[in-house]
């Protein structure tokens, strides 16, 4: 009954010791494994009451074996004990007879090299009790701030501290330490005779008590009140103004456009003849980095312990570089790129984006004005605020998409709430209609983005 | 060690006891074994074969109103120790020196639900034969596809053996069979692209891949991949849908099922909360929510919280009937246990959650729906949906075809139906009579959980169509 792992102290050369040991005796000369452990604790309040207080020990771990023919197998399991680690082995020797001949992921030859330093401080644990208490407080603030505003329902205050690990038979051992912190704000608005009405918002920090619990507050609050006065919308083609949160999902959402695992198993819309193309206006540079400062939680490695790095995937409108894994890159005769999983086939995922203007670029410059356009004509301009639905709505090997979503009608300088509609377009078309950007570059979650006007994107409302 | 075994017993009935002597008013245990085997094919090759196994418990606290979960992969003594004493710690709770057990009875006689499904896992396809299974479909797929770019087969196993205790004496174990094969195609042919996916599931059937008829899902869907690489974009705006069935009843688990969970009555998010006994649909509509029925994909023996799921009529001739409950909605709202505490592993606590849910059959046929719409689109293939926090909806349409007087006519697609609950379930104002059901997953509170949607063909009067 004994899963045997002692999470707290788990120390990545005893490991490799140990695996070392483990795979010697069942005759298994190649292997890598990652290994994560984590421990958490949140909160979830309700008008004043705690609703759940929940906490957590994870393990898990990915060991992937390569057979005499060269076939690689694989088995996850979450018992770190001695003899779940053995069985893992068995498991992934056993697999490997069933290895892709024609691709077999190797090492990453900078599964070595040296890693990025990152600032991640290690924050000490606030405790549940205390979660809870500055969770209610913030529930109550949130509430003061407007008559409407009847409750947060979506809501939650939760610390981790997590350890990875990589480690492989040639001696790479890689691991990480992270302290991460989140909280989250979504409250619901409801006025007599009215539809009610939802929006929130999200913070990241490396510890709790470094959370911007006041910044989330306020933008929960005013996310919510600027929904208050709706009104239906005329279906047609607008002008769309999409919010740094909502150009990130959607460039997220069409990743694929930039992944070499996707463009060598033809589901991508890009190709390998795609790279040095035009894939968008001539002033809209993307790159990934996971490095940014910002990007909280920041992994200095991948799952095949390449060191991450900022990588340029869009340069002057044109597509500049894919993510690679070891296996992709060796496709592609480059360098693995620091995106990969862990897998028999190994996955390839974005890090953090930077979505901006290139550079010295003439076009695309963050002065656009949303309500001196507002007066130009009847048809104003849709501000996106955020997009949902993403799973259902996009069909990212087509480059379509249709997705509801929360924003408000700019018209003759006044701007009002959209009750309910959707947005759909290519993305290839809107890339190639960026208008500009507005503003500065904002910090979220998933990427750094300014307000990014798009050309002529159609809208369903009302009829 | 399986968990029939009287030594979990022994270790989890003190664990029980402290937790009562310690204030709590009652104490659940969710322990669970888990062996998975995933299988991906592409093109005519594995790809990737993922095998995982594991262990976890789930140890739930609750005092008054409030509940304290704590998850853990250490399910030794110790182990389990430290999570009732974090669980406790977060009510304010701590265990007295010596447990005392005047506040619990013992567990009662262990209700075992596996006993006769020992040899499941053993039971089921090995890897050759999946992967056989598997290479057969994606090699219908050619043999039947045109202009396919991307050929597709995945199957999926997952063996779940798990004990729930708590301190009301609750003993029950069951071992749950879950397998899935999915099929999908990428068709291109100069600009036009079309993408689309299948996916078949049954629970506690070993036997299920075997008996799967991959051929006619091929067929299937590279009849409708062919249909939809030179459809047009639909037109957006409101008009009369007929939903087909199967997958159709998306709709309804979206639009009104997620609202009539216990979870949303807590939260303050569903607009039904006060309506039993109220209309809030067509009189056409009865709906249902069951884990019941032979090899559907949301069908269990006993809940995760050890209790044998029950047949609800959630909506009669359209009038609101009842909620579906688990143990803290109970708690938390009154509305009775239905059988519905689900969690997709030990690290969620349970919650409310749909099962197999449907819209049942109705008088007409299929084609009288169809003959009743001047000006509308025919939505024969759904994809997946979501619900907000207003109750609004929305989801998406993988092969639609336009209705012009009466008659099913030309494909279209990128259509994306949106409305809210409240509005749209009176407006179902035709159900036909070929109620079939279908396998998906279900995001939510407690994770993703295995459920069947269903419906027989619907007509609504007009929704809004997302598109170009």
């Amino acid at each position: 009954m004994d899963s045997g792992s002692d999470q707290s102290s788990l120390d990545a050369a005893r490991l490799g010791d140990k695996l070392a040991q483990l795979a010697n005796q069942a005759g298994i000369r190649q292997w890598d494994i990652g290994v994560g452990c984590s421990t958490d604790s949140s909160v979830q309040v309700d008008r004043g009451e705690a609703k759940q207080l929940k906490g957590a020990q994870r393990s898990s771990s990915t060991v992937r074996v390569w057979n005499d023919a060269n076939l690689i197998g694989i088995t996850s399991t979450t018992d770190l004990s001695e003899a779940g680690l053995a069985r893992a082995l068995e498991g992934a020797k056993a697999a490997s007879a069933f290895g892709n001949p024609q691709e077999t992921p190797n090492f990453s030859p900078l599964a070595t090299a040296p890693l990025p330093i990152l600032e991640q401080p290690l924050c000490p644990s606030l405790g549940i009790l205390n979660l809870l208490s500055t969770l209610k407080q913030a529930e109550a603030e949130l509430l003061a701030r407007h008559s409407a505003l009847s409750s947060v329902p979506y809501n939650g205050l939760a610390e981790r501290r997590s350890k990875r690990i990589y480690l492989n038979s040639e001696g790479a051992c890689r691991q990480q330490q992270l302290t991460t912190a989140s909280v989250y704000l979504y409250a619901l608005a409801e006025q007599p005779g009215r539809k009610p009405r939802s929006s929130g918002a999200v913070r990241l920090a490396y510890g709790a008590a470094d959370l911007d619990l006041a910044g989330c507050i306020n933008e929960a609050a005013e996310r919510t009140i600027a929904h208050l006065d709706y009104g239906p919308i005329p279906t047609g083609r607008y002008t769309c103004v999409f919010s740094p949160e909502a150009f990130l999902d959607l460039i997220g959402a069409f990743s694929s456009l930039f992944n070499a695992r996707a463009v060598l198993d033809g589901v991508s819309l890009s190709s390998r003849e795609s790279l040095g193309q035009q894939l968008a206006v001539p002033f809209l540079s993307i790159y990934d980095n996971g490095l940014h400062p910002a990007n909280i939680g920041a992994s200095s490695f991948d799952g095949e312990g390449t060191p991450t790095r900022r990588l340029s995937l869009v340069e002057g409108g044109m597509l500049s570089h894919f993510l690679h894994s070891e296996a992709t890159a060796r496709a592609f005769g480059v360098e693995p790129t620091g995106h990969a999983g862990m897998g028999a086939k190994v996955s390839v995922g974005a890090n953090w984006f930077e979505v901006g203007p290139t550079p010295g670029s003439d076009g695309g410059a963050s002065g656009l004005d949303r309500l001196a356009a507002s007066h130009n004509g009847d048809q104003g301009l849709v501000l996106i605020d955020s997009l949902s639905a993403l799973h259902a709505g996009v069909k990212a090997s087509q480059g379509s998409f249709s997705l509801p979503f929360d924003g408000w009608w700019i018209r003759h300088g006044e701007q009002r709430s959209i009750e309910a509609a959707t947005v759909a377009g290519d993305i290839r078309t809107v890339l190639q209609t960026l208008l500009g950007f507005e503003g500065q570059a904002k910090v979220t979650p998933d990427g750094l983005c300014p307000w990014v006007w798009v050309e002529g994107l159609a809208v369903t409302g009302e009829a | 060690m399986a968990f029939e075994s009287e030594a979990w017993s022994k270790l989890l009935e003190p664990l029980l006891a402290a937790g009562r002597a310690a204030g709590a008013d009652l104490v659940e245990v969710f322990l669970e074994h888990v062996d998975h085997l995933s299988i991906l094919a592409e093109q005519d090759i594995i790809t990737s074969v993922s095998p995982a196994f594991g262990m976890g418990a789930g140890l739930r606290v609750f005092r008054g109103n409030r509940d304290g979960f704590v998850s853990t992969n250490d399910l030794s003594e110790a182990g389990l120790a430290a999570a009732l004493d974090q669980a406790l710690a977060m009510l304010g709770l701590q265990r007295p020196s010596s447990a005392g057990s005047a506040q619990f009875g013992g567990l009662q006689r262990l209700r075992d639900y596996g006993a006769t499904k020992q040899q499941w896992l053993q039971s089921c396809p090995n890897l050759t034969e999946a992967s056989g299974h598997l290479l057969a479909a994606t090699n219908q797929l050619q043999r039947h596809g045109s202009h396919l770019q991307s050929r597709r087969g995945s199957y999926a196993r997952n063996w779940q053996e798990v004990l729930v205790v708590a301190s009301d004496g609750t003993h029950a174990r069951d071992i749950r069979l879950h397998q899935t094969v999915g099929l999908s195609v990428l068709a291109s042919d100069a600009d036009h692209r079309a993408s689309l996916s299948r996916r078949y599931g049954s629970t506690d059937n070993p036997d299920d891949l075997r008996h799967w008829d991959g051929e006619a899902s091929a067929t299937d869907l590279c009849s409708s991949a062919a249909t939809m690489l030179y459809a047009d974009y639909v037109q957006a705006g409101q008009f009369p849908v007929v939903l087909a069935n199967r997958f159709g009843g998306v709709i309804f688990h979206e639009a009104c099922g997620h609202l009539l969970e216990t979870t949303q009555v807590e939260r303050g998010t569903t607009p039904f909360a006060k309506k039993v006994g109220e209309l809030i649909a067509h009189p056409a509509v009865t709906a249902l929510d069951e884990g019941l029925s032979s090899g559907a994909f949301g069908s269990l023996a006993m809940d995760d919280e050890g209790m044998e799921p029950q047949r609800s009529v959630l909506i009669e001739n359209g009038v609101l009937q009842r909620f579906l409950s688990d143990r803290a909605g109970e708690l938390r709202t009154g509305h009775p246990r239905t059988g519905s505490g689900r969690r997709q592993s030990h690290a969620f606590a349970a919650a409310s959650r749909m099962r197999n849910t449907f819209i049942a059959a109705g008088p007409h046929t299929p084609a009288e729906l169809i003959a009743s719409v001047d000006q509308g689109l025919y939505c024969k293939s759904m994809g997946g949906g979501s619900v907000g926090p207003t109750g609004q909806f929305n989801f998406a349409v993988e092969e639609a075809y336009l209705i012009e007087a009466g008659q099913i006519t030309k494909p279209v697609k990128g259509a994306t139906l949106i409305g809210e609950a409240k509005e749209v379930m009176p407006r179902i104002s035709m159900c036909a009579n070929d109620l079939e059901l279908a396998a998906g997953f279900c995001g939510s509170v407690s994770g993703s959980v295995n459920v069947t949607v269903g419906q027989p063909h619907i007509k609504v009067d007009t929704i809004t169509v997302g598109g170009r």
